[in-house]
């Protein structure tokens, strides 16, 4: 059973000028992740408010648990939790407060949406500041409380967009571990992202979009086996290039990429922190102390680049097209 | 059905908000109070009224109508803020009824008017206020200045609604209300003003609620170029049906631009 299917939508901003949507095909697994990667403006909030009923597209299908959402959205909204970075809280009030308002407004009654709250503090380990304006919360806390607000009433579809962009390290860490132990829970869920290594970590299967259309699907070792996994790269001083790319060829079988002006060099690795640890002791062995090295890991523009040939730009362009959109009404 | 209960609990959080930031409930009500007294007594002692009691009791209800005709500027700003935060598109998730969020979101624009309402009637019967037409006229008169607050509210949702930004909506709301309250009989008698604008001034829907009011607070009311003109005669019909042509107009535009609202 397909819990989100999306067929061929599109959506255009400003007159068409602007392709937000292009054609998009996708569609979920019931119970599984979907992680839909692109950069900034290929569509993926366009997508995701799509899906969740917040904008009807120019053309195309969209189903969410096999109910329309273009033409019975308020169905859908009974069975789904958004939150992301366009999904808020009220800053002012408590993250009680919040709790509640939500808990009511999905129609439980004062005891239930009480009993609701306190459930969703507690695993989301925000009891002790419950009673504290959200505006005072890290940002961490802010996206957690947001994500209990769109878990109140257990949906079977959860839409999360870009459930980490602007939080710190630690924060990203607990968010995944927060997302992660809801996903044995089984919900069904479609999480947009730029960064890979977060869709590596949260999706069974990864969309990678660009220009309003999906232009790979895979699992994450699929799209990593197209995209070469990580490269093991060292920086040593001049005259320690030529022994360090003898040693890096004995760890790689993979051709070595050689940059004489950074002192760089990297190749494809398989084996992980294993090679690290060997490319380490080898170096050690032969007196070499490197300058820098590590284990790369593919990034978003790794990924677009051997798949479209570009790197991910940066686009505003959905951003500006609903604001000029804004403008003329 | 929810429909009630949804707006119901919007308006509470709003009301919620006010009891967790009690300044936003203290600067709602100090600039009425600010506008009682400098009206008062800055130009109170040049205006000749030729009614007992002096130029404040032509004043209050006049500062009383601006008052909650300004209401739409809270709505707006409140609106967009919730709209550049993401809360719109987090209520429009939910399933709730398609018009509580604006519906919500007007009747505590409302509610607190009753309190700003009360702070400007204390203060002017403490600077000499004496409305003389007993406790049913003087109920009906703030019932009156609510619905009409509750009415301008609607045009600020679709302001609200359809600006970028919190300053665009104070900025705009206030270009919309100022020329329409004083454009009007509020603070000054349109006899004063050239011809063509006493009929602008005295068929605006703001000089019908003061001269409305006025009416109910127990005083008579002066026409210039209107005189005798069924506006005039007949001040709290005709702004009940300005009320209800504002709403008639502004409701149904308000919930549809909410049902479409996206933020950036």
């Amino acid at each position: 059973m397909k819990a989100i299917t999306a067929e061929e939508l599109y959506k255009t901003y400003d007159k068409g000028k602007i392709k937000a949507l292009d054609g998009l095909n996708l569609d979920v697994e019931e119970g599984t992740v979907l992680g839909v990667l692109g950069p900034n403006g290929a569509g993926k909030t366009t997508t995701v408010r799509v899906l969740a009923t917040l904008l009807v597209p120019d053309a195309g299908r969209a189903t969410v648990s096999g109910i329309d959402v273009i033409k019975n959205p308020q169905e859908v909204r009974k069975i789904i939790g958004l939150s992301g970075q366009y999904a808020a809280v009220d800053e002012t009030l408590t993250g009680w407060d919040n709790l509640i308002m939500f808990g009511r407004l999905y129609h439980l009654s004062a005891r239930a949406a009480k009993s609701r709250a306190i459930e969703l503090l507690e695993q989301f380990s925000l009891t002790d500041s419950a009673k504290r304006p959200i505006r005072t919360y890290s940002g961490g806390m802010r996206r957690r409380l947001d994500l209990a607000a769109s878990l109140i009433v257990k949906p079977k579809v959860l839409f999360l967009d870009e459930p980490t962009t602007g939080l710190d390290p630690r924060g990203r860490q607990d968010m995944w571990g927060v997302i992660n132990e809801l996903v044995k829970g089984g919900v069904t869920l479609l999480l947009t992202t730029q960064y890979l290594e977060e869709a590596d970590q949260l999706a069974d299967e990864i969309a990678v979009i660009d220009h309003g259309k999906v232009i790979a699907r895979g699992t994450s070792d699929s799209l990593k086996k197209q995209v070469g996994g990580e490269r093991l790269e060292i920086v040593v001083e001049n005259q320690h290039m030529a022994a360090t790319k003898e040693i890096v060829a004995r760890i790689s079988s993979s051709a070595l990429n050689v940059d004489e002006g950074l002192r760089l060099i990297s190749a494809p690795v398989t084996t992980g922190s294993k090679a690290l640890i060997e490319a380490a002791k080898l170096l050690d062995e032969m007196g070499i102390h490197p300058l820098d090295i590590g284990l790369k890991r593919p990034s978003l523009d790794d990924v677009f680049l051997s798949l479209t040939g570009h790197l991910a730009e940066e686009k505003k362009d959905e951003d500006l097209a609903l604001a000029s959109k804004k403008r003329g009404r | 059905m929810h429909a009630i209960s949804d707006a119901l609990i919007i308006t509470k959080r709003q009301l919620l908000q006010l009891a967790r930031v009690p300044e936003l409930i203290l600067f709602s009500i100090i600039q009425p109070i600010m506008f009682v007294l400098l009206f008062r007594y800055v130009f109170g002692g040049s205006i000749d009224t030729g009614q007992p009691g002096g130029y404040v009791q032509l004043l209050m209800p006049g500062i009383f109508v601006q008052t909650v005709a300004f209401t739409l500027a809270g709505t707006a700003v409140g609106l967009t803020a919730d709209m550049q935060k993401g809360l719109i598109a987090r209520f429009r998730s939910l399933p709730i009824s398609r018009s509580a969020v604006v519906f919500g979101r007007t009747l505590g624009d409302g509610a607190l008017n009753i309190v700003v309402l009360t702070a400007m009637g204390l203060t002017g019967y403490v600077v000499g206020w004496r409305p003389s037409s007993g406790f049913l006229n003087i109920t009906l008169g703030f019932v009156f200045l609510l619905v009409f607050g509750f009415a301008m509210s609607w045009i600020g949702v679709l302001i609200g609604l359809s600006v970028r930004e919190e300053r665009v909506a104070t900025n705009a709301t206030f270009i919309a209300v100022f020329p329409l309250t004083f454009l009007s009989n509020a603070f000054a008698p349109t006899t004063g003003m050239p011809k063509p604008l006493q009929y602008i001034a005295e068929w605006n829907p703001v000089s019908t609620m003061v001269a409305g009011c006025r009416q109910l607070f127990g005083l008579e009311n002066q026409f210039g170029a209107t005189a005798g003109s069924f506006p005039s005669d007949n001040p709290l019909t005709m702004s009940i049906v300005y009320m209800i042509i504002i709403m008639a107009i502004f409701i149904p535009l308000s919930v549809r631009k909410y049902n479409r609202a996206v933020n950036k």
